[in-house]
């Protein structure tokens, strides 16, 4: 079986961000870059299923800038036998992204699909989803437990009254959570065999695919900022703080 | 415009949370109906009846969308979303598996998580964690939305909504129920809670975290827990506070062994009053608790517990 990973590239998840002062957007120059920490997850996933001999070819997918090739290339690192770069230096919505991924996979015909369950920078939770609805396959979202069985794979899914298992039909589609696994890290010699790894590039148009976004970003802004409070001495203190000054209990 | 609103509900009943996303519906303005979609939801739909400002309560009652799965519910939506201007749903783990998948059978963009409605078309969301927050305006003639229900406080319940059958089944062929573990708690929805007291890593083993519960006892809180102490398996997935867990907005919450890292931030920095209890006196939890105690937990939290 045909296994397809998207990862994205992000911000690093220990960056703490800032807004521009245009506030336009956040601002991302000179700022540290990584993939996805739930595509890693994906991506390790897939390289499990593939060392216990069910999947038998990874391809791992990315759509975003030139620079997104890095993303890639660790993919190819972890394991992903193959890579294809759907290029654009726009901001592509999750739809468009859905949109780009269903073309992939009608190309390519995996018998499953693995993404994160969001992205950390929009924190949209939506491509899986929607790219299931697109290819018109099932979807397991958010799976900490991913059990692929003859023509169906059964999903364990963190939901929020604890864990639900579904049973899909295959081909199908899986966003991980944090807990499916731990990823490895990528070891030297596998960074320098993935290098010459095929990785292929597409452009949307290529794909026949219009990413013009459906939704325009008006501004964007700090919260306002919690302000420090105090360090209390002791419990007593604590709790009369609580009563008399908060007045929360 | 109209406005339809996917009820949420678990064992029979309506959940909190629908009656704050009828709140974001009626900052939208319009008529709002609800879409009850279950198995046996009669009481269900008797109380989204009553939210105030729903007009219509639609009830979609069949086998097929028992376990709320995505693929029935999303179908079932996109047979009438055209008779609406918005789709809204909870920002739960049910609403976040099936709006994106109506969007997309829509054609249509979904936005996830909104804090606020600036006008029909333009609303506040929270990006990279919470660490900042944009504005989002929608070109599409269908707005399929999520709804921060912390962010919105929920309508009363004096409304008298007629109710009616949705007819038309739908089938699924692509996924099927198979089990659930649900945790079963006599204690507040993390979610609803007005006290919530959380528990981390510093807590050191799940059995330790009895010593937030006679504190939450005593608060009528909820307990919550780190990503680390989820992990680390002291207690079970649902109770995780963060940006990829719950969010949570209380008048108090209580974070314990927890040092504050962003994404558990994401989760509880809407919260009214924060107090942090860390033996670290650097822990940046700190940066966020309005009362900070420096000190060893095993040692405040039974003090704690005789003091209230
Ligand atoms: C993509 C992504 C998503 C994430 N989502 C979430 C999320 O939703 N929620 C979340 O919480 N995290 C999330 N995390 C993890 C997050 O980055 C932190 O790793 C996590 O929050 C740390 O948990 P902690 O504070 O319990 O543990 P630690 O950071 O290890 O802190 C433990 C604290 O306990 C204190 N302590 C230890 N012993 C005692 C004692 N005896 N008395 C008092 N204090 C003591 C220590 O001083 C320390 O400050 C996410 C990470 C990633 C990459
Ligand atoms: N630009 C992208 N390229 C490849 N995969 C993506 C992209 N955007 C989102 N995804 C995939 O979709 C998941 C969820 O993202 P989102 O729905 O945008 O929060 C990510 O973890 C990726 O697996």
């Amino acid at each position: 079986m045909k296994v397809l990973v998207a990862v994205k590239r992000v911000i690093d998840y220990n960056v703490k961000i800032r807004v521009k002062a245009d506030h336009s957007d956040v601002d991302l120059t000179n700022v540290k870059m990584a993939m996805n920490p739930f595509c890693e997850i994906a991506v390790e996933e897939a390289v499990r299923l593939k060392e216990r001999g069910i999947a038998t070819e990874i391809v791992a997918v990315t759509v975003g800038p030139k620079a997104a090739q890095e993303q890639l290339r660790t993919a190819l690192a972890l394991g992903a036998d193959r890579a294809i770069h759907v290029t654009t230096d726009e901001r592509v919505e999750s739809l468009a992204v859905a949109k780009l991924l269903k073309q992939v996979v009608d190309a390519e015909q995996p018998g499953l699909v693995i993404l994160g369950k969001q992205a950390i920078d929009t924190d949209n939770n939506q491509t899986g989803q929607m790219l299931a609805a697109l290819t018109g396959m099932g979807q397991g979202t958010f799976a900490s437990k991913v059990d692929v069985k003859e023509g169906t794979v059964d999903v364990t899914r963190e939901i929020d009254g604890g864990l639900q298992t579904v049973a899909l039909t295959l081909p199908a589609v899986v966003t991980t959570d944090l807990r499916l696994n731990e990823p490895r890290y990528a070891k030297l010699p596998d960074i320098m065999k993935a290098k010459k790894k095929p990785l292929e590039t597409k452009t949307p148009e290529e794909l026949g695919v219009d990413i013009a976004p459906r939704t325009a970003q008006l501004k964007v802004e700090t919260p306002a900022e919690r302000k420090g409070g105090i360090k209390v001495g002791s419990v007593d203190e604590l709790v009369d703080k609580l009563k008399n000054e908060a007045k929360v209990l | 415009m109209s406005i339809l609103v996917l009820a949420e509900h678990h064992d029979g009943q309506l959940a909190g949370a629908t009656a704050h996303v009828v709140a974001a519906a009626k900052a939208i303005g319009g008529d709002i109906d609800v879409l009850v979609a279950g198995e046996n939801v009669a009481a269900v739909a008797e109380s989204a009846a009553k939210l105030d400002g729903v007009s219509r309560v639609r009830v979609a009652d069949a086998a097929v969308y028992a376990h709320q799965l995505a693929e029935p519910l999303a179908d079932l939506l996109a047979t009438f979303a055209d008779d609406y201007s918005h789709v809204l749903a909870a920002a739960s783990t049910t609403g976040k598996n099936v709006l994106p998948r109506l969007a997309a059978l829509k054609d249509v963009a979904a936005l996830s998580d909104i804090l606020s409605v600036e006008s029909a078309d333009t609303f506040k969301r929270p990006i990279y964690a919470g660490n900042a927050i944009a504005t989002v305006q929608s070109a599409d003639p269908l707005k399929v939305i999520t709804v921060r229900t912390t962010a919105f406080d929920a309508v009363g319940e004096t409304g008298s909504a007629t109710i009616e059958a949705v007819d038309g089944a739908i089938d699924n062929s692509l996924s099927a129920f198979v089990d659930e573990q649900l945790e079963q708690s006599e204690r507040p929805e993390l979610g609803a809670a007005r006290v919530v007291i959380s528990g981390g890593r510093g807590m050191g083993n799940g059995e330790n975290f009895q010593l937030l519960e006679g504190i939450a006892d005593k608060l009528g809180a909820a307990i919550g827990a780190s990503r680390a102490a989820v992990d680390a398996g002291f207690v079970p997935n649902d109770m995780q506070v963060g940006q990829t867990g719950k969010i949570v907005a209380p008048e108090l919450y209580i974070a314990v062994g927890i040092s504050g890292a962003i994404q558990h931030l994401a989760g509880m920095k809407d919260s009214k009053v924060i107090v942090a209890i860390n033996k670290d006196e650097e822990a940046p939890i700190f940066q966020v608790a309005d009362y900070g105690l420096v000190g060893d937990l095993f040692e405040v939290l039974p003090e704690l517990e005789s003091k209230l």
